[in-house]
């Protein structure tokens, strides 16, 4: 059996029937981590306990009990997630050895599911960025080439998935950061609907736009992820009470008579050719394929960037307001505690311990939540959202799912745009409407660019109806010009 | 135009130290985004209710019950300086 590219639930049935052991997997594995990780930075901190919870399923399978749907499939989890005895980071200094004394939700699920989490993957500190060079420890490296940036800020999951280094990887996505470093690394990365997927425990960056979902190979093992983290969760009041879906078993390429909407705005101008290229080859495929094209509209997504700046850094400046170097984290070295102004202990702490984009989107979402500019920059925004969530419903009356690009253009180079925030926050463009109208997106590889830099394409759905989108996606995966291609670090 | 005073005012507001070479970035670079972001104020939003949260739907309740799931040890394992079980801080009073 080739280990290193075999599926989620290929791996699971060989695990299950005794054919290779849980140990063995989490070995292989790991040594690919110590071989092809220098490289690329996409770990944070690995799991010197992989193989010893590994053999943990297999005595379970040796007892006769049930080991799980995904029994001893190797996993990495962004440092966003809280795992049990697992330090957990955000990519943050201010985090320092964090070791949270229990699993957020999905890992909970995934664990009861019987993964073996291989360690924790690299994103861009806080999840705020695109390009995984926020980070405060190191800029991640896109394995399709070492120069160009894996994309943002799931990076880690998307270089380690594409690479694999692991089998399976969960991100979290606020705006765009599954889907863009999924298409930039050539993996399938899943945005559920708001309210899809439980966010306990895992570290809150704007809680109105924040889910988490899977970054894997296969649409198939995108669909039975999803099934095993999503539903309802006493633990987070906005997971939604509906009944999950069997996505996994009633995953079809059958697209015939389904209507798919292509979004006016997300084709007008500013497209790379070879990101265009991909986009038509989509839609001609799904054409040939017996599904019809309609044209639709969103015009207000033209102001989707402000709209979803003014919000996430409003909320981000609010939820990083817990970071204060008292019950956790970083704290600023004063010598003498009893010497010193409360304001002080905290602003040092605070300063000492963010990073530079973290610090400008509180400075930004303060301002905008400041009194005086409440209405004009916060209110304003959350105006505009409705309007927006509102022409989306309008799409999704019109069609069964949007076929659109990722981003403008592939993965681009390390170091090329750090420099400038505004820059960076508009490679968002194609991306952020999704989360500000709560609706499920995904992203699956369909081309690469000329200098053979992978190009994915975005699928969105309407509220709930990410089966729809799996689907198309499935349809999709299953005439990609670009199955079977691996990116050279292999 | 967000000037170097406006800066320090927002950093004090976010208990956030700053360095002057930061300041001065940052005057800069938000300055430039919210003046790109302005575009929204031509956007008609008269009577609209803002949206907040993308599902409006009832949150659900439970029983407010306690549960014992850590223990105090637990809790404060993570704490950058504490006495027994309590957290250290600088005088409040």
């Amino acid at each position: 059996m080739d280990l290193t590219h075999a599926s989620m639930v290929e791996i699971a049935q060989a695990v299950r029937s005794k054919k290779v052991s849980a140990k063995e997997v989490a070995n292989h594995y790991k040594h690919r981590i110590e071989k092809l990780d220098k490289q690329l930075n996409s770990f944070i901190t690995v799991n010197d306990q992989a193989e010893t919870e590994a053999a943990k399923i297999d005595e379970k399978i040796a007892r006769g009990e049930d080991p799980g749907p995904l029994a001893g499939v190797p996993f990495g989890v962004k440092d966003m997630f809280c795992t049990r005895g697992l330090k957990t980071t955000a990519a943050s200094r201010i985090l320092g050895g964090f070791v949270p004394p229990y699993d957020a939700t999905v890992v909970a699920r995934l664990k009861q599911a019987g993964i073996v989490v291989m360690g924790k993957l690299n994103l861009d500190e806080f999840a705020m960025g695109s390009s995984n060079e926020t980070s405060a420890f190191g800029a991640v490296k896109n394995p399709w080439n070492l120069d160009c940036v894996p994309g943002g800020s799931s990076g880690g999951s998307a270089a380690a998935q594409a690479a694999r280094l692991v089998a399976g990887t969960v991100g979290t996505d606020t705006g765009g950061s599954i889907r863009q470093p999924a298409s930039f690394c050539g993996i399938v990365g899943v945005k559920p609907t708001y309210g899809r997927v439980s966010r306990y425990g895992i570290v809150a960056y704007a809680s109105s736009l924040d889910q988490a979902g899977p970054m894997v190979s296969t649409v198939q093992d995108a669909a039975l992820t999803l099934e095993l983290i999503s539903g309802r969760d006493e633990r987070d009041s906005t997971t939604a009470e509906k009944k999950v879906p069997a996505f996994s078993k009633d995953l079809s390429t059958n697209v015939k008579g389904m209507k798919i909407g292509v979004l006016k705005e997300y084709m007008a101008g500013g497209l790379h050719p070879d990101v265009e290229k991909t986009v038509q080859k989509a839609m001609e495929n799904l054409k040939s394929m017996g599904a019809e094209l309609v044209e639709v509209s969103a015009p207000l997504t033209e102001h989707a960037v402000p709209i979803y700046y003014l919000i996430a850094t409003s909320e981000a400046s609010s939820n990083l307001a817990r970071y204060d170097g008292v019950r956790f984290g970083h704290r600023a070295d004063f010598g003498n505690l009893s010497a010193v102004e409360l304001d002080q202990f905290y602003s040092r702490s605070r300063g000492e311990g963010f990073g530079d984009e973290v610090k400008r989107r509180i400075m930004l979402g303060t301002y905008c939540l400041s009194s005086g500019y409440y209405d004009a920059y916060y209110s304003k925004a959350c105006q505009v959202r409705r309007l927006i969530r509102d022409q989306f419903d309008d799409v999704f009356k019109k069609c069964d799912v949007v076929l659109s690009p990722v981003s403008t253009h592939p993965a681009f180079k390390t170091g090329e745009r750090i420099s400038d925030p505004l820059a960076m926050y508009l490679n968002d463009i194609y991306t952020v409407s999704t989360n500000l109208a709560g609706l499920p997106g995904m992203s699956v590889p369909f081309g690469l660019s000329k200098e053979r830099l992978p190009i994915g394409v975005q699928l969105t759905a309407g509220h709930y109806e990410e089966q729809k989108m799996l689907n198309v996606a499935a349809a999709l995966e299953a005439v990609s010009p670009v199955k079977g291609e691996k990116p050279h670090v292999i | 135009m967000i000037d170097p005073k406006t800066i320090a005012h927002i950093a004090k507001l976010a208990r956030l130290e700053v360095s002057a070479e930061e300041a001065s970035r940052y005057s800069g670079d938000l300055s430039k985004a919210l003046g790109y972001f302005e575009q929204i104020s031509k956007v008609d939003t008269q009577g609209v209710e803002p949206l907040v949260t993308p599902s409006e739907m009832q949150p659900f309740w439970r029983e407010d019950e306690a549960k014992r799931e850590f223990t105090a040890e637990e809790m404060t394992a993570n704490a950058p300086e504490k006495m027994g079980n309590l957290f250290k801080v600088p005088p409040v009073v």
